[in-house]
């Protein structure tokens, strides 16, 4: 099982937060606070996995992240998941953000985080894993948002005219936070 | 209509949306909070707007706020109403919210039940898809209760994609709500070999969930599973299905001999490193469990070490963790194969991840041995020093010790040594956390370990003296001066400066209250044996300068805001003055005959109090013709004093108390004093409000205490609280009643008073004159205090070094060079003699896999391969409890709701053997050993009359502390239970047994108890023989060496006896 999915950026500034058990918010941006301050003294080639974390773990439990240019991805989990497939996982995840929304940066999860929630809906339900298949997940995802836009119509044309207008203040779509490339060789492990 | 729409959205565009919000929170980073706040006004109003857009805007939104850490549970309602809008980008709004915020006590969902049902059987998939991905994580009891059936519909959706959701989403029914589980076993094993690989891989992934808790119940799916690992090619499946069955083997042994083919297929031919690691941890779990009947596994073993050690030696640092934990599943049953690469271990210990070195840690508890513990330990305190973070220093001081006194410290040849590294660990770690556990392992030793105790007493005695006190105030190192003080009372006859330790003991210091208690006793302690030496001395003088240094140390214990040092302080206080009454009485008359002399600045010096009003008063009544009596009487106190703390205490086993036998005549809910009768208690109740106004201070709200209260006040009336409920008291009555009370007090010596009679910086004067009466004992340490570079402890390794050299240079043609290795000789013997109450014997295994009682698992412990007729499982239950009753009496008794209670399959003659044990440790051990209801297609062709057999030894051998257990009736709750149940136990077991006779069943079954007693019995006489046999093997090797020969420590240790005796 998944406890909870957390990631955050080198600031410790939380940009999803998922958890599949219950703690008071006070208690959530504790525990962000802690797993940060536990990864991001980590160097970057030391191993992906941390024990401890008072707070959300216990013995059974462990931290499982990867480090993508500014944005740490955590998963908090027990020992019935293993370790190298949970790391997988996280790939899966980026691989999938990066589809969708074409070369993900910091600022799409920032800007989306509705949406990042529904895409990790599609892989991860109540802390279990739910698909891993990549393909499967990306037409999932397509599906619900063509029907999302289908429903918004004709309708939603002055909203999006609006929100345009809005975005143009915006100096330029700066995709200033680009995740590096990502390796060929872990594409090929994927399941 | 449309137009309608759209002149809402004209409306609402120049909303904020979230992208507005985001961006504005982006913005105002200065004042972020006036901003938010300001933020939750609007939505506050948009959400009391008709438009469901406009509120699933607002609520968007506010599942942004909420993972910046606002709560927004006041809009639960609101949630609600998006999550039942008809759209479905309205409804995944409301779903996400609710998953981000709603929790499975939220009284809101008792709304939702409808509602989501509604979304379940929506003709849109994905309506239902989002619902299921936001019940999954917020789904109370209730809900699963009333939304199993729909969901359980939904598993056999012709939607793939809902089916897998479905499949996963009864898992988090059955936690909430177990009953779920028997009626959609059936369907949720047809999932198994389901079309679609992804609804199969959802099945595997809920069976494994459930099977890691109670693996045996899932047991008959093993076919399936293996066919599905042989066939599948979903690496994810894959992992799981081989983690499960590692769970599996742990309980079926003769499932390993199966897979351990497939399994090597598979390490050979994937590529993926996750499937490879779980391959071979599962392979190492295989062997583990096989290894008791499979003689020629230890190549298997070495193959699994080999490659972890590739693994571990990989540049990969993941690689290298992920082979480190499973080395140290290996070394828990085979710790020689680990042995072997002690050196790649040692070298992870300076890797530069702290997972890996913790990992690694793990580790060194296999890898010590006599030979190497001090270096090991030696290079664990280098790191300590090093180490950046407290939680990893904290480790590091655990794994020291857990090292050390692991196996009641079989490793630890030299306590000395053990003792300085403790002592050093104290002054290393000030704001550790493991402060208790050092105190304890402090006591431990020093009473379990006599030969080593004047070193711990004095050594003791030195850390009281030097510890800082101003410790980190959130450490509790400061326990470990509970535990000096007691070892330094307790033991005084050990110590080398009394006197001085007394005074340490004295001095007040900011230490909790709990410990300044301990002080208070064990000064007592100290001062009953300095005053008993004086004694025999005929020392007067002395009595009387320890008298006077406890009374004045005591000072401000007495005025301790701790209520227990206060207490124990004036006790002693005023033994003290006691003891000093009559020695005044001697010495006066012991002055007289001129044997002593009294200076007569003592007598002036000493403080005017109560006491010494009593002894000036004794003094001039008292005539000479009294000496001796006097003298007899000082005496008699100070061995009553004594009398006190003489017997030796023992150490007590962990749950001897439990074992205590329940006396016959003892019945616990009987009462003690017959309850008060209620009517006084009512009346009492009445006349409350008059209490009040009086006696606050002793009116509470229960009647009967109320009651205590009136008592306490009338005490001489006796009258009850009736009567003093009319006792009415004017001003100038209760003005005399105080004035009475005040001149009782000043007469009575057991109520102290302020001092008055004394200036306090006379006091402090005084105090320091007292010190320096005192001679400063030097305490004759072979160590410096201050911490060189090469620490204290390090003498002994280094000892210990030249004893070797010097040994191997010798000794080179004799004998004993022959063995290749030697061990050093354990200088210490560690009393392993255990008080218990008669009978009884130690079973450490008792609760060893006592589980979390609030665990959702506890309840889905059901046989799902018992026959299943209906719908209520509670009438299951009641079947299967008819067949074998005292099965289901157990499982009633403790509170376990499932019926594990499997008929076993009789033809396997370990049958019999194996159930006994389920039933000697009830149900509680049962998800470890469990009953082989495997299909016996796949797996029980394999058992071979032979193997059976050793395997039933190896289960004997488990069986031999429970059967010791049983001898004793009545020694705990367990076998008290167990008396009851042994006669349908026996009789279910001749019953059971098909292939045999009855009689023959029977015999057996006697002739294995009697088996397991001589075991039980061999194993106990065999450990006191070998402790006898190191005894004398110690004195046969010291009397061969000769003492040249001797190691240093050795001399230490003798040397430290001599200063002793000296």
């Amino acid at each position: 099982m998944i406890k909870a999915i957390l990631v955050f950026n080198n600031h410790g500034k939380p940009r999803l937060s998922k958890f599949y058990q219950y703690f008071n918010e006070d208690m959530q941006q504790q525990i962000i606070k802690e797993t940060f301050q536990l990864v991001s003294k980590r160097d970057d080639n030391v191993c992906n996995f941390l024990e401890g974390g008072s707070l959300i773990g216990g013995s059974d439990y462990k931290l499982i992240y990867r480090h993508y240019a500014t944005l740490y991805f955590v998963f908090c989990v027990d020992s019935s998941e293993s370790e190298l497939g949970i790391l997988d996982l996280i790939q899966v995840f980026v691989e999938t953000l990066d589809k969708c929304f074409e070369n993900v940066c910091e600022l799409d999860l920032i800007f989306h985080a509705d949406a990042v929630h529904h895409i990790l809906s599609e892989l991860v339900m109540g802390g279990m894993v739910l698909q891993t298949n990549m393909s499967d997940i990306l037409a999932r995802i397509e599906e619900q948002n063509k029907l999302q836009k289908q429903e918004a119509g004709i309708s939603a044309a002055p909203a999006r005219a609006v929100s345009a207008v809005k975005s143009m203040n915006l100096p330029q779509q700066i995709k200033d936070i680009k995740l590096p490339d990502l390796p060929q060789a872990i594409k090929d492990l994927k399941f | 209509m449309a137009l309608k729409m759209v002149k809402g959205n004209l409306e609402r565009m120049f909303d904020k949306n979230l992208t507005d919000l985001v961006r504005g929170i982006r913005n105002n980073k200065d004042n972020e909070a006036k901003y938010i706040a300001q933020c939750i006004e609007e939505i506050k109003q948009e959400l009391r707007q008709d438009n469901v857009n406009v509120k699933s805007n607002a609520v968007a939104k506010l599942t942004y706020l909420q993972m910046c850490g606002y709560d927004i549970s006041w809009a639960g309602f609101n949630i609600i109403e998006v999550m039942s809008s008809n759209r479905f980008t309205c409804k995944r709004i409301g779903y996400l919210a609710a998953s981000q915020c709603f929790h499975p006590d939220s009284e809101l969902l008792m709304l939702t039940t409808n509602m989501i049902r509604k979304d379940l059987s929506s003709t849109n998939q994905y309506d239902a898809g989002v619902a299921l991905s936001g019940l999954s994580c917020f789904i109370s009891t209730d809900l699963s209760r009333d939304l199993a059936n729909d969901i359980m519909t939904l598993m056999s959706s012709t939607k793939p994609y809902l089916r897998m959701k479905a499949v996963l989403m009864m898992y988090k029914v059955f936690l909430r709500y177990p009953e779920a589980l028997r009626p959609a076993f059936p369907k949720l094993k047809e999932k198994l070999e389901d079309p679609d690989p992804s609804v199969q891989s959802a099945a595997v992934n809920v069976i494994c969930e459930l099977a890691r808790k109670n693996p045996k119940n899932y047991l008959s799916l093993a076919p399936i599973f293996f066919k599905l690992m042989t066939t599948s090619t979903n690496n994810w499946m894959l992992i799981k299905i081989i983690k499960l069955f590692a769970s599996l083997t742990a309980i079926e042994p003769a499932l390993g001999k199966k897979l351990t083919h497939p399994l090597i297929e598979l390490i050979s031919s994937t590529s993926a490193m996750s499937l490879l690691y779980e391959c071979i941890n599962t392979v190492i779990a295989v062997l583990i469990s096989i290894s008791s009947g499979m003689p020629n596994h230890s190549a298997s073993i070495q193959l699994c070490v080999q490659k972890l050690r590739i693994l571990i030696e990989d540049s990969d640092q993941n690689l290298k963790y992920l082979g480190l934990l499973a080395m140290s599943k290996i070394l828990k049953t085979h710790p020689k194969s680990v042995q072997t690469h002690k050196d790649l271990i040692l070298a992870c210990l300076d890797d530069k991840d702290e997972s890996i070195r913790l990992r690694a840690l793990d580790l060194l508890y296999g890898m010590v041995s006599k030979k190497n513990l001090m270096e090991i330990v030696r290079r664990l305190l280098g790191h300590m020093e090093r180490a950046e973070g407290s939680s990893y220093r904290d480790e590091l001081l655990y794994k020291v010790i857990e090292i050390c006194s692991q196996g009641s410290y079989q490793y630890v040849t030299n306590f000395e040594w053990y003792l300085t590294v403790l002592v050093e660990l104290i002054l290393l770690e000030s704001g550790s956390r493991h402060g208790r556990l050092i105190a304890a392992q402090l006591l431990d030793v020093a009473i379990r370990v006599q030969a080593v105790r004047t070193f711990a007493v004095n050594e003791m005695a030195t850390l009281l003296d030097t510890y800082p006190v101003t410790a980190a105030p959130n450490g509790t190192m400061q326990e470990v001066l509970y535990a000096a003080a007691w070892i330094v009372g307790e033991f005084a006859t050990h110590l080398e400066g009394p006197e001085r330790t007394l005074s340490v003991l004295l001095q007040p210091k900011p230490v909790a209250g709990h410990i300044q208690a301990v002080y208070v006793q064990n000064a007592l302690k100290l001062f009953a044996h300095l005053v008993d030496e004086a004694v025999r001395n005929r020392d007067a003088a002395a009595i009387d300068r320890y008298c006077q240094k406890l009374h004045e140390g005591l000072r401000s214990y007495l005025s301790s805001a701790d209520i227990e040092v206060q207490e124990r302080a004036s006790s002693v206080f005023f033994l003290v003055a006691l003891l000093r009454e009559s020695l005044g009485a001697a010495e006066q008359t012991v002055s007289l005959s001129g044997l002593l002399e009294i200076t007569s600045d003592t007598r002036t010096g000493a403080p005017v109090e109560v006491g010494d009003e009593h002894i000036s008063n004794s003094m001039t009544n008292d005539t000479s013709g009294y000496t001796c009596a006097a003298w007899d009487e000082i005496e008699q106190i100070a061995t009553d004093l004594q009398g006190l703390f003489v017997s030796e205490l023992n150490p007590v086993a962990p749950k001897a108390q439990r074992k205590v036998q329940l006396p016959d005549d003892l019945d616990l809910d009987e009462w003690i004093n017959q309850p008060p009768p209620s009517a006084d208690a009512s009346s009492t109740d009445g006349g409350s409000s008059d209490e009040d106004s009086k006696f606050p201070l002793f009116l509470t709200d229960s009647a009967g205490r109320s009651g205590a209260g009136g008592e306490r006040e009338t005490n001489d009336g006796g009258g009850g609280s009736r009567s003093y409920k009319r006792i009415e008291y004017t001003q100038e009555e209760l003005d005399k009643m105080r004035q009475t009370r005040l001149l009782e007090q000043t007469n009575n010596p057991n109520y102290l008073k302020p001092a008055k009679k004394k200036a306090p910086s006379a006091d402090c004067q005084q105090q320091h004159d007292g010190y320096d009466d005192i001679p400063i004992a030097e305490i004759a340490l072979e160590v410096p205090l201050q911490i060189h570079s090469t620490k204290r402890s390090d003498k002994y390794l280094m000892d210990a070094d030249r004893s070797t050299r010097v040994f191997v240079g010798k000794g080179g043609g004799s004998s004993r060079k022959s063995k290749g290795e030697k061990y050093p000789k354990p200088l210490h013997v560690v009393n392993t003699v255990i008080e218990l109450p008669e009978g009884a014997i130690l079973s450490d295994t008792e609760d060893k896999n006592n589980a979390d009682p609030n665990d959702p698992h506890r309840a889905l412990d059901i046989d799902l391969d018992a026959p299943f007729d209906d719908d209520y499982p509670a009438d299951m239950k009641r079947k299967s409890a008819n067949a074998i009753q005292h099965h289901s009496m157990m499982l009633l008794r403790d509170g376990e709701v499932g019926t594990n209670a499997k008929a076993i399959t009789r033809t396997d003659p370990i049958g019999p053997s194996k159930e006994q044990y389920l039933l000697r440790h009830g149900s509680r051990s049962s998800s470890k050993h469990a009953n082989p209801t495997i299909d016996t297609s796949i797996v029980l062709q394999n058992h071979t009359q032979e193997k059976q057999k050793k395997k039933k030894k190896s289960s004997d051998k488990e069986q031999s502390s429970s059967a010791a257990i049983k001898k004793t009736p009545n020694a705990n709750e367990d076998t008290m239970m167990l008396m009851i149940d042994e006669e349908p136990c026996k009789t279910e077991q001749t019953k059971g047994a098909k292939g045999r006779t009855k009689k023959e069943d029977k015999d057996g079954a006697v002739a294995n108890e009697e088996l397991e007693e001589t075991k039980g019995k061999k194993k106990k006489h065999s450990k006191k023989s070998s402790k006898h046999h190191h005894h004398s093997k110690r004195n046969e090797d010291r009397q061969k060496a000769g003492y040249e020969e001797m190691p240093a420590q050795a001399a230490v240790g003798n040397e430290a006896g001599r200063k002793d005796a000296i």
